[in-house]
């Protein structure tokens, strides 16, 4: 287990605070967050890189708030790699074996494994300089987890690389977190690498943390409108809850009252996924509580599928595939009814 | 506009290259004289003793100059711009009112001149007082020199290294240093050159052991002009030879 307690953290504008994260061993845990949030300092920290104001990190049951940085068995990959370019390939792999005094045996055996694990045995003998992005990033994986660290920091590992390498990059993280069961914490601007990856995530903003989760509730239900903004969900509304006599409970927004299944009142926060809403010409029969006729007020083209805007009002943004698109024959200021369930929409402060 | 450039430009490097063109023709003209200069004991240990008072000079500011170096490219704090604007005075002051200054703390009477003086080194008219007078003027070259290199390797190479299990002391002899290394070895040449070069500081400190340049002045202010240029012209020639060798090989690691 890797604990994080009340950790606070001076980052010279602002200050990250209060930061509590309790890590299972062999976790694929995912800090999310802004460009500037925070992210790539807190894991400095977490690795003795970075002094804390205060609070606390544990590792294993043991205290290592205060131990130097190469006493604490984390290692640390950076989004550029960071190879050292004065060394080879294979001295860059070994840097980390020979700190540790590592007999010669080892590490040539522990060279080979980890080259074998990553398809890096072909580089072993190239200079950094020599090399392409995603063969650069498994170099500086190879480099973190030969001397078998207990916990793995990866710090936007995707942001540099090209679409294609991106993805087997993602891959490779994936299947070495499989394979060696070893606890990542990965931190990224990058909602969706979160979701791929992540058992957990934990959502950093605004200098603290905002919302730990599996990658479903935080998908699913956001609980703050910075979480939702930042799970991509286009519908967010400030309204008012309140009980019907009915027994149903609605959230009214601009007029219109949406049916929901939480059961508060005063004012909240709501958001709807896009894809959670339909979009029909005729009204649709369904257990759907929701269903509202509205007009089209924009519509944005995002190749195979569009994001239409919908004013009931308010304005609901739907996803929906070119197909269905084509075959509807949407077009702006045509008129439309929109459907989703009450469990749609979720409720935060 | 490149022509007007290239006429500016070649007018300085003319002013440069003429009086030393000239100095070293005029020399080879007189092939005899300059060989019986090369033969002259006097002279080739006043060159002798110039090159390794440089030489001592460049590793005491080496040893010394490359910690201060790296604490200023690595760390932020107050009063470094001032630190490091004080660092450059020796660079702007005369240099015999800098060989004055130094007189008045390692001259005999004053306190790190005697400090010295209870374990034996004293530095008026002594090998120590050239190679301090050296140290003095030239060392700003080193330290700005390797700062530069510092500042140039990524923190985060460092920070790698410490997560590696590397101590401090060995990310930096281990990464820091050998991504340096090359603007240190320039900073040294620089230093070591500057170190040949200087006059007015020494002749404070040190009248004798008579370095190259002092001993030029002496026989110019004795002897006259005849007499002075062809140690001139063979000061010139070892720099020069000596300066080539060392940018040869600085410019060869650059390149690996």
């Amino acid at each position: 287990m890797i604990e994080v307690k009340n950790l606070c953290v001076d980052l010279g504008e602002f200050v990250l605070s209060d930061i509590t994260l309790n890590i299972d061993v062999g976790e694929y845990f995912i800090i999310l967050g802004p460009t500037g949030a925070g992210k790539t300092v807190l894991l400095e920290s977490i690795a003795g890189l970075y002094p804390v104001r205060s609070g606390e990190i544990w590792l294993r049951g043991k205290e290592v708030t205060g131990v130097e940085s190469e006493k604490r068995r984390i290692s640390i990959v950076y989004q550029d790699h960071v190879l050292f370019p004065h060394l080879s390939v294979k001295d860059n792999i070994l840097f980390g074996l020979k700190m540790h005094n590592a007999s010669a045996d080892e590490q040539k055996s522990r060279l080979d494994w980890v080259a074998e694990l990553l398809g890096i045995s072909e580089l072993l003998h190239r200079r950094p300089d020599t090399l392409s992005g995603g063969e650069k990033q498994k170099v500086a994986l190879a480099r973190a987890i030969v001397t078998q660290p207990e916990l793995l920091l990866v710090d936007e590992p995707l942001s540099a690389l090209d679409l294609e390498t991106r993805e087997s990059v993602q891959q490779e993280l994936r299947q070495l977190h499989k394979a060696l069961g070893i606890t990542i914490l990965h931190v990224t601007h990058d909602f969706e690498e979160a979701i791929s990856l992540g058992n957990r995530i934990a959502v950093i903003g605004e200098g603290r943390l905002m919302q730990v989760g599996t990658p479903e509730e935080i998908f699913r239900h956001p609980n703050s409108e910075f979480v939702a903004r930042f799970a991509m969900t286009r519908n967010i509304f400030l309204g008012e809850a309140e009980r019907k006599s009915s027994g149903d409970t609605v959230f009214k927004v601009d007029g219109t009252e949406f049916i929901i299944a939480a059961d508060v009142d005063g004012t909240h926060h709501a958001s709807i996924r896009p894809e959670d809403i339909l979009i029909s010409t005729e009204p649709v029969r369904s257990s759907a509580r929701n269903c509202f006729p509205g007009t089209i007020t924009h519509i944005a083209d995002k190749g195979s599928t569009l994001y239409v805007t919908v004013s009931i009002p308010p304005e609901l943004s739907c996803l929906i595939t070119r197909h269905s698109f084509e075959e509807m024959e949407l077009h702006e200021g045509k008129e439309v009814y929109l459907t989703f369930k009450a469990s749609s929409i979720n409720l935060f402060d | 506009m490149t022509l007007t450039f290239l006429l500016l430009g070649l007018l300085i490097f003319l002013f440069i290259i003429i009086p030393l063109a000239k100095m070293i023709f005029a020399s080879a003209s007189e092939a005899e004289i300059l060989w019986k200069t090369i033969l002259d004991p006097k002279v080739t240990s006043a060159i002798g003793l110039t090159l390794f008072a440089a030489l001592i000079a460049t590793l005491v500011g080496f040893l010394l100059g490359v910690p201060l170096a790296y604490l200023l490219a690595r760390h932020d704090f107050p009063g470094k711009r001032f630190i490091e604007g004080l660092i450059d005075v020796p660079i702007v002051v005369p240099h015999t009112a800098a060989g004055i200054a130094l007189l008045f703390v390692f001259g005999r009477q004053f306190f790190l001149g005697k400090a010295f003086g209870t374990v034996g080194i004293t530095f008026v008219d002594s090998m120590a007082g050239i190679v301090i007078a050296m140290l003095f003027v030239s060392i700003p070259f080193l330290i700005d020199s390797a700062k530069e290199g510092f500042k140039k390797v990524d923190v985060r190479l460092e920070k790698v290294a410490r997560t590696l299990g590397a101590s401090p002391w060995q990310a930096f002899f281990r990464v820091s240093f050998p991504l340096a290394w090359r603007s240190i070895l320039a900073g040294n040449i620089m230093m070591w050159a500057r170190g040949i070069s200087e006059f007015g500081a020494v002749i404070i400190l040190a009248y004798h052991p008579m370095i190259a340049p002092v001993l030029v002045y002496e026989r110019f202010e004795t002897y006259g002009l005849d007499y002075a240029r062809p140690i001139a012209v063979l000061l010139i020639l070892v720099s020069v030879l000596v300066f080539i060798v060392l940018r040869t090989i600085a410019y060869r690691g650059d390149k690996s």
